[in-house]
């Protein structure tokens, strides 16, 4: 296998990596602080790709020029934070404090919503940006042509990647939901707004999910349930890396997007095989993750 | 058993239901379209799993996202034997019950150590295993093409002169009632037995059952393996109604379908599950037919039930009898 080759191999799974980072650190943090596995992660990634593709189409309607098409993107997966609230006050503030096993059934109400949602927006056919991805052109690394735009979206992911950990470790916010994770009656005692908190972080978990549908749009093509994949997927990096971890979030999603364009390249059939296969071990050998279980 | 036992048994009004029950549902196909005969089939196949999938949720207090798994092995177990001329139905369903006993043993003693949403999880992590291997092994299941299920032999009568119409709302319809019969008498014995004392306890409280010295492991294990063979036998019965099995029966939605059914019905309760499939299926039918969002609907019905009524339809029933009780009191 030659230089070119592996540049390729490894670029290609930094780029899934980083996509799957996004989504994965927003059921991470939904997780670690409200104890609620989001199903509807995946649909929220859904829905930011689609909003994704209108956007750029207007923007381009409006005459802003081609090149700036990330903008659109990115404001695309901003402006769907207003989901966040409008679920979590209209929906999931009623079963707090309920036994988890309906938390979980009640997210995979919302994966069947907004799956129709989408198709009652955007219809059941395939779309995309079409040719916008190629735009900025490519850059060679010995031999291996890497897409400038997969660079940019990976250079995001890991701005993001910074930017929670900052506000999880450094800011008073974070200081907050740090608390409110390790023990949230004592929290609440302590005079934390607990509705507050829990509509924040709901918040911030769903516009991760929206950028990284926005963001991977370009390269790929939009379905009504393309986000019913991805939750499985990104199920398989928060438990590789460590439910309710930022931080596994990350190392999952490196292990999960880094194997899987390693063995797409090498043998095509094993690919989700072996990545469930490696979900069941690190389940049963390790089930805090390989990352210790604690937010950020 | 003395006549008089025979007797007072017979007298016992959840008997006397499930005779009721019986009865008008073998009528069904006299007086009803052939369309819902033949939902009603549906409706026998996914009676068995949601039971067994209530077993393991409802009374042992695990709820799996991963049931599809054994549905679809009941399936593609049909469609193999069926496509290597081995065509007797009860030695199909007696491979799949073999089968999907054994594979649930090792997936059980892995999974039932975790419970909340880490069984969840890794009984949803086998289940896509088992769906990737579908997927993949084209040259044995036909990849995301499935497989056809022949139609097999009934107690050796090969019936090949009928339609496949005929044949499903004729032979087979009375063939699955009965099995739909056993399987709610035995799972009834079960969950009277104490066994389902046990499994029960579990669910209250696993420490204090482990405190009485209730295996709470062993008593788990037991509870997985016995859904999983009634989630292969009602997906065995699904596949030779369609006459064809593919590896959307293994997807994690199809498991989410199952939960659905449960929740509807109400999971507190014995024939709860049953009639949460009933009406799912029926109300599936209906909405569809009117609309293609039919998943938004569902969406809002599973949201409205976690949050108001987590009990399911049953509870409403339960909670008439209470007010009549109640306005009878005050009278």
């Amino acid at each position: 296998m030659s230089v070119a080759n592996i540049l390729n191999i490894f670029f290609s799974g930094i780029f899934y990596a980083s996509t799957l980072f996004l989504v994965a650190a927003g059921l991470q943090i939904v997780f670690g602080v409200q104890k609620i596995f989001n199903l509807a992660c995946g649909s929220f990634y859904a829905l930011g790709a689609y909003f994704g593709i209108t956007l750029v189409k207007w923007f381009l309607v409006a005459g802003f020029p081609e090149s700036l098409f990330i903008i659109p993107l990115i404001v695309a997966g901003i402006i769907l934070a207003f989901v966040g609230p409008l679920i979590e006050r209209g929906i999931l503030k009623f079963i707090y404090g309920r036994d988890i096993h309906f938390q979980l059934i009640l997210t995979f109400a919302l994966v069947l919503i907004i799956e129709d949602i989408v198709r009652m927006f955007w219809g059941a056919q395939i779309q995309t940006t079409k040719g916008l991805y190629l735009l900025y052109g490519s850059v060679n690394f010995f031999g291996s042509i890497v897409p400038v735009y997969n660079l940019i979206v990976i250079g995001i992911s890991l701005v993001i990647a910074a930017l929670t950990s900052y506000i999880v470790m450094r800011t008073k916010f974070g200081k907050v939901i740090r608390a409110v994770s390790e023990n949230r009656e004592m929290s609440q005692a302590l005079g934390i707004n607990m509705n507050l908190i829990n509509m924040q972080v709901f918040t911030f978990g769903t516009v991760l999910g929206t950028l990284g549908g926005a963001l991977v749009i370009p390269s790929t093509a939009a379905l009504p349930d393309m986000g019913l994949e991805l939750i499985v997927l990104s199920f398989a990096v928060v438990v590789i890396g460590g439910l309710g971890s930022i931080k596994g979030a990350f190392v999952g999603a490196l292990v999960v997007g880094l194997l899987k364009s390693i063995i797409i390249s090498v043998y095509p059939e094993m690919e989700l095989f072996l990545i469930y296969f490696i979900v069941i071990v690190v389940l049963i050998l390790k089930p805090e993750g390989l990352m210790a279980r604690r937010v950020a | 058993m003395k006549g008089t036992n025979i007797i007072s048994f017979l007298k016992a009004p959840q008997i006397f239901g499930f005779m009721c029950f019986l009865f008008i549902i073998s009528m069904f196909p006299l007086f009803a379209s052939q369309y819902y005969s033949y939902l009603m089939l549906s409706f026998f196949s996914y009676s068995i799993i949601v039971m067994g999938f209530n077993l393991l949720f409802g009374y042992t207090g695990l709820l799996t996202f991963g049931s599809a798994l054994f549905v679809a092995l009941g399936g593609y177990t049909a469609a193999f034997l069926t496509q290597h001329s081995i065509m007797y139905m009860e030695v199909i369903l007696i491979a799949s019950i073999v089968l999907s006993a054994f594979i649930a043993t090792i997936i059980g003693i892995l999974c039932v150590r975790y419970v909340a949403v880490y069984f969840a999880l890794l009984s949803l992590a086998f289940a896509e295993l088992f769906y990737s291997v579908l997927l993949k092994s084209y040259h044995i299941t036909g990849g995301d093409q499935g497989m056809k299920v022949l139609r097999p032999h009934l107690l050796s009568f090969a019936l090949s002169q009928s339609t496949q119409m005929e044949f499903l709302i004729g032979n087979y319809y009375y063939y699955a009632l009965c099995l739909l019969a056993i399987s709610i008498f035995i799972m009834w014995r079960i969950t009277s037995s104490p066994l389902g004392l046990c499994l029960k306890a579990i669910r209250e409280n696993p420490t204090k059952a482990k405190y009485l010295g209730i295996n709470v492991i062993k008593y788990r294990l037991i509870s997985f393996v016995i859904a999983s063979i009634y989630g292969a036998v009602g997906g065995t019965l699904l596949a030779v109604i369609s006459g064809h099995v593919d590896t959307s029966l293994a997807y994690w939605t199809h498991s989410g379908t199952i939960v659905f059914m449960v929740l509807l019905g109400g999971f507190h309760n014995f024939i709860g599950p049953i009639v949460g499939a009933f009406i799912y299926i029926f109300l599936l039918d209906t909405v569809m037919s009117m609309t293609t969002y039919w998943r938004i609907i569902f969406g809002v019905i599973l949201a409205l039930i976690v949050i108001v009524s987590p009990g399911g339809i049953i509870s409403w029933v339960e909670m008439f009898k209470n007010q009549l009780k109640r306005l009878r009191g005050s009278a």
